[in-house]
């Protein structure tokens, strides 16, 4: 039972971690329709920002927090203004082209300057564990958990309760006809960009302090991150974060009952969902 | 609009069109599937993209201006699924398009209340999914969206489509309403018998041409010519 439930503790860990990289994809994905395929370069660019900002400026965790995902969603934005928004007009492939092609050079450009080993974090907060009655569990741990669940609330709170959430969620709905409507969603691209952006640098932070630091470590993690965006369905938020802990769960819990499918589980559970609900758990079938 | 061509391709779908709508006057456009009717009201919108010929608004050259400063300028748009968010409730659905400062000072007659005061049954259900709603309710949410912009003319895709004839009846009074208060509308309609009931004139739309602009009275007297024409 105890290894049950340390178990599945790891698995909404890293749940919350396919959770906020899995948001970002979607609201990118429903505001301009491209699948961001350097969404996993950002989350690796955030932990090297922790880790640069903590080895050359001597700026810990909390401050990496803070600046490195505003730095990173600027750059997203720059990138949105400079080269996706010119592909826009044109078949989706380009664009996915254009962002496997971003992944890639950011990803040589980190091994190039750092090689291709782990670099150490030294900024850790929250050392020791804590005792959570039946197990223990690292204190760091259980505080990414919470900032994850704190942040999908806040995204969740932000598209349903603000005026920008409802023009976000009906320009994802209907791209043109909300222009029609007097919204100019021109100007909501670049920031959504931005923003999604943002969430997969904060996502990188959050796993400097846990998690190997190198550069591919983007790359390994972004495929079963898009396969956790299909499952909860394209472009669908609360599918992304239901989607993205349930991975994890699985995730974990299959590593302890059948290790040998522990790989294969999130494709397995992927083909099940796209053979019976082929739009997602929580997608709507595409109206022409 | 005059002059106004499109292109899907290599196809032309509107040849040359011009027509005009008046203030508080309701113009139907008819014609068979395909003849062009959704384009051109996409045309006026600035939706389409390929697009040559001249669009003026209220005097103003709009040919090029974005689909979103149109609506601002006064452009309401019924398309033909009617554009309602499933993933909005039914007050988000109506308060999405902004309310352009002009309208806002002039005292739009179609404030949020008078709206839920008119349509009970979105008031009863405006917390719910804008897909919940049954077609005609649909429908009434569509109109009642954009009226609430304070739009002077309204562009709308064959609104009683499917409709019950009790919920035809309530669009033709939702439609005489606005025009009552200066609204033209350009209408897509294939009730023709609907149509008499609402327009002032009719406009006859076919392979991309306006082939005949018909009155009430010639529209009745040759309803069963024209319905063959339109292969109903």
């Amino acid at each position: 039972m105890t290894s049950f439930l340390q178990q599945a503790f790891n698995g909404l860990v890293s749940g919350g971690f396919y959770a906020l990289l899995a948001l970002g994809l979607a609201v990118i994905f429903g505001m301009l329709r491209v699948v961001n395929f350097a969404h996993g370069a950002l989350y690796m660019l955030g932990a090297f920002g922790a880790v640069v900002l903590s080895d050359s400026l001597g700026l810990g965790f909390w401050w990496a927090l803070l600046i490195v995902p505003l730095v990173l969603a600027a750059a997203g934005m720059l990138v949105e203004r400079l080269l996706v928004h010119r592909l826009a007009a044109l078949d989706p492939l380009y664009n996915f082209l254009l962002t496997f092609g971003i992944a890639l050079v950011c990803q040589d450009l980190m091994r190039m300057k750092y090689g291709s080993h782990s670099q150490p974090y030294a900024g850790a907060p929250f050392p020791g564990s804590l005792d959570l009655g039946l197990f223990t569990f690292p204190t760091y741990q259980v505080f990414v958990l919470c900032v994850a669940a704190v942040v999908c609330l806040a995204v969740w709170l932000l598209l349903t309760r603000t005026r920008i959430g409802t023009v976000v969620r009906a320009a994802t709905e209907r791209p043109e006809t909300t222009r029609a409507f007097g919204i100019d969603t021109g100007r909501w691209v670049t920031p959504v960009f931005g923003f999604g952006a943002g969430l997969a640098a904060l996502a990188g932070v959050l796993a400097a302090p846990m998690r190997a630091v190198n550069s591919s470590m983007g790359a390994d993690l972004i495929i079963i991150v898009f396969a956790v965006v299909v499952i909860g369905g394209l472009g669908s938020i609360p599918g992304a974060v239901t989607a993205g802990f349930l991975i994890g769960m699985l995730q974990a819990l299959g590593n302890l009952y059948v290790p040998v499918l522990s790989q294969t589980s999130v494709y397995l559970l992927m083909a099940v969902v796209l053979l019976v609900r082929p739009a997602g758990l929580f997608g709507k079938e595409e109206h022409a | 609009m005059r002059g106004v061509s499109a292109h899907y391709d290599e196809a032309r779908v509107l040849d040359e069109v011009s027509l005009r709508i008046g203030e508080g006057e309701v113009v139907t456009l008819v014609g068979r599937n395909g003849a062009g009717k959704t384009t051109l009201l996409r045309c006026v919108m600035g939706l389409h993209q390929r697009m040559t010929g001249e669009v003026t608004f209220a005097g103003r050259d709009i040919s090029t201006a974005a689909p979103h400063r149109r609506a601002r300028l006064g452009l309401g748009f019924v398309p033909d699924d009617r554009g309602i968010y499933a993933g909005l409730t039914v007050e988000e659905n109506l308060t999405l398009p902004p309310v352009p400062a002009a309208a806002r000072s002039s005292g739009s007659p179609w404030s949020l209340e008078r709206i839920y005061e008119s349509f009970p049954v979105l008031a009863q259900r405006r917390r719910t999914s804008g897909a919940r709603l049954s077609g005609g309710e649909q429908q009434m949410l569509a109109l009642a969206r954009v009226l609430r912009t304070g739009a002077r003319v309204l562009l709308c895709d064959e609104p009683t489509e499917g409709l019950a004839p009790i919920v035809v009846q309530r669009i033709g009074e939702i439609i005489r309403g606005a025009k009552e208060h200066g609204v033209g509308v350009l209408l897509v309609e294939q009730n023709v018998r609907f149509a008499t009931t609402v327009a002032d004139r009719h406009y006859l739309l076919a392979q991309g041409r306006i082939v005949r602009s018909l009155d009430n009275t010639e529209v009745r007297e040759r309803e069963h010519e024209l319905l063959q024409y339109l292969g109903l």
